[in-house]
């Protein structure tokens, strides 16, 4: 290995070509075929991801129109053309509600872990166990509100539905607000205790406004997956071929639950308010990430 | 301390107005301190509300709950039978078809990022993980079983065939089922899925090892792929296994996906082109048309679920921030 550069060649081509042009053949081609495959498993992951964009793109354009968008869902699997009203309706009242929900209580868990808990055991602990949350299966969530919520109210409603989604994103509310309220700078929580104001006060009027940009965008990704969650849904909300505007009664529907309804038939019109279902579906939560986004880099151009 | 309690003492009067500040404050960090409970509680009643609602089914099977084979939950005669082990196995074939796919392209991507990426390829990179995560998992299902499943079957017979022959092989890549339904699309599904967990997770833990360890490598001579095994990879170990417990977790949790292209079979077969279903499978296809203790066996499915994703999470998080306590240590 050492003997086979020889040291007019290193004094040439200095360090780096040292490297490619001296390397016994075995070595190099070991090294070639492993750069190729890293760089082939970026490749691997955009595959799936263009192909699903394309298809879900393709076939949910071919029924998309005002009509989908507009009109009830027909309450044949078998019959074709539009409606997904109520399934949006469903989903923008239900992941609503579960961000009034979870969000605030997020943010102020999050307080609670980076002002007074620090690392004090207690706060590891909820630390490490609001991790863990987000690693429960959200169909776990579904079978627990329904245990808690609608085995006792007798009723699946939107709000059991809005209580499994919130469930699924306060440890991820609380987790990426934290990350950013660790970004405040600590000279202004010690500018705002020096003129006197109590600690709430100092979090309120001084942590929270430097941190709310970060802090709205994080949100916004935690209600983009929300958006997309069926499984607690299936449990908790029951079906509804019509807009169901009133959360607390009546069977609800949104979009991910239409598509695995639909998508689970064999019958073509199912299969196409599927597809256009998920289109609709895709975009939403694309909008909120893209906000999301810029909402971030807004706050970094701010704070520059 | 004390100097400076009664600093502020003197001083707030002014400012908050008497001891209502004090109040406010306390009320304050109490109410935050709720909050952050009830994480706690939350996990708490989940463990304790399931179980009871769970308690007539697990009861009545006793621990064949998990040890029987046999989910009939309305024979033609006699007591109804869950046995939930046929979609224990499923649930574990699955994962394991998923780490084996995603797991080497995720670490693939992770290193592509730290080690190799070019500074403007690295943002698009991490886009396209960032979209792979943000598409809802019922979309990946939708697109599995009217796009991809009906197309793998092809691969799937081409396997068959080729692998026939093989004693032991034969039996693993057996006569696929013909709707592509199966413990292995539900594991290619899955393999997409995980690798956004799986990346993240690993690109931290990889971004941790030392400069001063690969410039050491690479001062000895060693090319970049020496470099990444004999310097990379020793350092992050431990991390790399906690990212690899995070996507099993993810994996095994998944239900809407898997339960469009697993099939929906009660099977326990080595055969993985063959129908088969997943414990979260089986609670969403079956919960809606379930009553009594029909109902109560679906959430004990949900129990178990509860359980071991809880311990495999629990455990990685463990081991990562083990192994970035152990990182931080020896670099400060």
């Amino acid at each position: 290995m050492t003997t086979t550069v020889p040291p007019a060649e290193r004094a040439d081509a200095g360090p780096p070509s040292l490297r490619r042009s001296a390397l016994a053949p075995r070595r190099r081609i070991t090294n070639r075929i492993a750069m190729v495959l890293i760089t082939l498993a970026l490749v691997i992951a955009v595959v799936p991801l263009a192909w699903v964009t394309i298809s879900v793109l393709a076939r949910g354009l071919e029924i998309m129109s005002w009509q989908f968008l507009t009109e009830d869902i027909p309450n044949s699997y078998r019959r074709h053309g539009p409606g997904m009203a109520p399934a949006i309706v469903g989903t923008f009242l239900i992941t609503g509600a579960a961000a009034l929900l979870a969000v605030p209580l997020g943010i102020f868990g999050a307080i609670y872990l980076n002002e007074y808990g620090k690392q004090r055991p207690l706060a590891q602990v909820i630390r490490t166990m609001a991790d863990v949350m987000t690693g429960v299966p959200s169909i776990v969530m579904g079978l627990f509100i329904y245990t808690v919520v609608v085995v006792v109210t007798g009723e699946q409603t939107g709000f059991a539905g809005a209580l499994a989604l919130a469930c699924l994103m306060l440890p991820i509310v609380i987790r990426s607000s934290e990350e950013i309220l660790r970004l405040v700078p600590d000279d202004l929580r010690q500018a705002s205790l020096a003129l006197g104001a109590r600690q709430w006060r100092t979090i309120l009027t001084v942590v929270l406004p430097a941190a709310i940009s970060g802090i709205a965008s994080g949100a916004l990704l935690a209600i983009a997956r929300a958006a997309g969650e069926t499984a607690p849904l299936v449990a908790t909300i029951g079906i509804a071929f019509t807009v169901n505007p009133n959360l607390f009664s009546g069977q609800n529907t949104a979009l991910p639950a239409q598509i695995f309804r639909n998508a689970s038939q064999p019958f073509e019109g199912a299969q196409e308010r599927a597809w256009g279902a998920a289109l609709t579906l895709v975009v939403i939560v694309f909008v909120f990430t893209v906000v999301a986004r810029v909402v971030v880099s807004r706050f970094a151009i701010k704070e520059r | 301390m004390s100097t400076r309690t009664t600093k502020e003492e003197a001083a707030r009067p002014a400012l908050s107005g008497g001891s209502g500040g004090v109040r406010v404050e306390r009320l304050f960090s109490w109410w935050t301190l709720a909050t952050g409970l009830l994480v706690l509680a939350i996990l708490a009643l989940i463990l304790i509300t399931t179980t009871k609602q769970a308690w007539p089914a697990l009861q009545d099977m006793g621990l064949r709950f998990i040890t029987s084979s046999t989910w009939d939950p309305n024979p033609a005669s006699g007591n109804p039978v869950f046995g939930s082990l046929a979609f224990i196995y499923g649930t574990a074939v699955s994962s394991l078809i998923a780490l084996l796919i995603g797991v080497p392209i995720s670490i693939g991507i992770a290193l592509f990022l730290t080690e190799l990426a070019p500074r403007r390829l690295r943002g698009s990179a991490v886009m396209v993980v960032d979209m792979l995560a943000a598409i809802p998992s019922v979309v990946f299902g939708l697109w599995g079983v009217l796009v991809l499943a009906p197309l793998l079957v092809h691969v799937y017979r081409w396997v068959h065939d080729v692998f026939a022959p093989v004693p032991g092989l034969n039996s693993i890549f057996g006569e696929p089922v013909g709707t592509g339904r199966s413990f292995m699309t539900a594991g290619v599904i899955l393999a997409i899925m995980i690798i956004p967990i799986v990346t993240s997770i690993s690109r931290e833990v990889l971004s941790t090892v030392p400069q001063a360890n690969k410039d050491a490598a690479f001062a000895l001579g060693a090319t970049q792929w020496e470099m990444i095994t004999g310097a990379v990879f020793p350092h992050s170990f431990g991390g790399l296994v906690g990212a690899v417990m995070l996507g099993l977790g993810r994996a095994m949790g998944e239900t809407i996906a898997v339960s469009l292209v697993i099939g929906g079979a009660t099977n326990i077969t080595p055969n993985v082109f063959a129908g088969g279903n997943s414990m979260a499978a089986v609670i969403v296809q079956q919960f809606g048309e379930s009553t009594g203790t029909f109902t109560a066996a679906l959430i004990g499915l949900g129990v178990v679920l509860f359980a071991m994703t809880v311990v495999i999470n629990l455990a990685a998080r463990l081991v990562v921030r083990r192994a970035e306590i152990r990182v931080r240590g020896a670099a400060t």
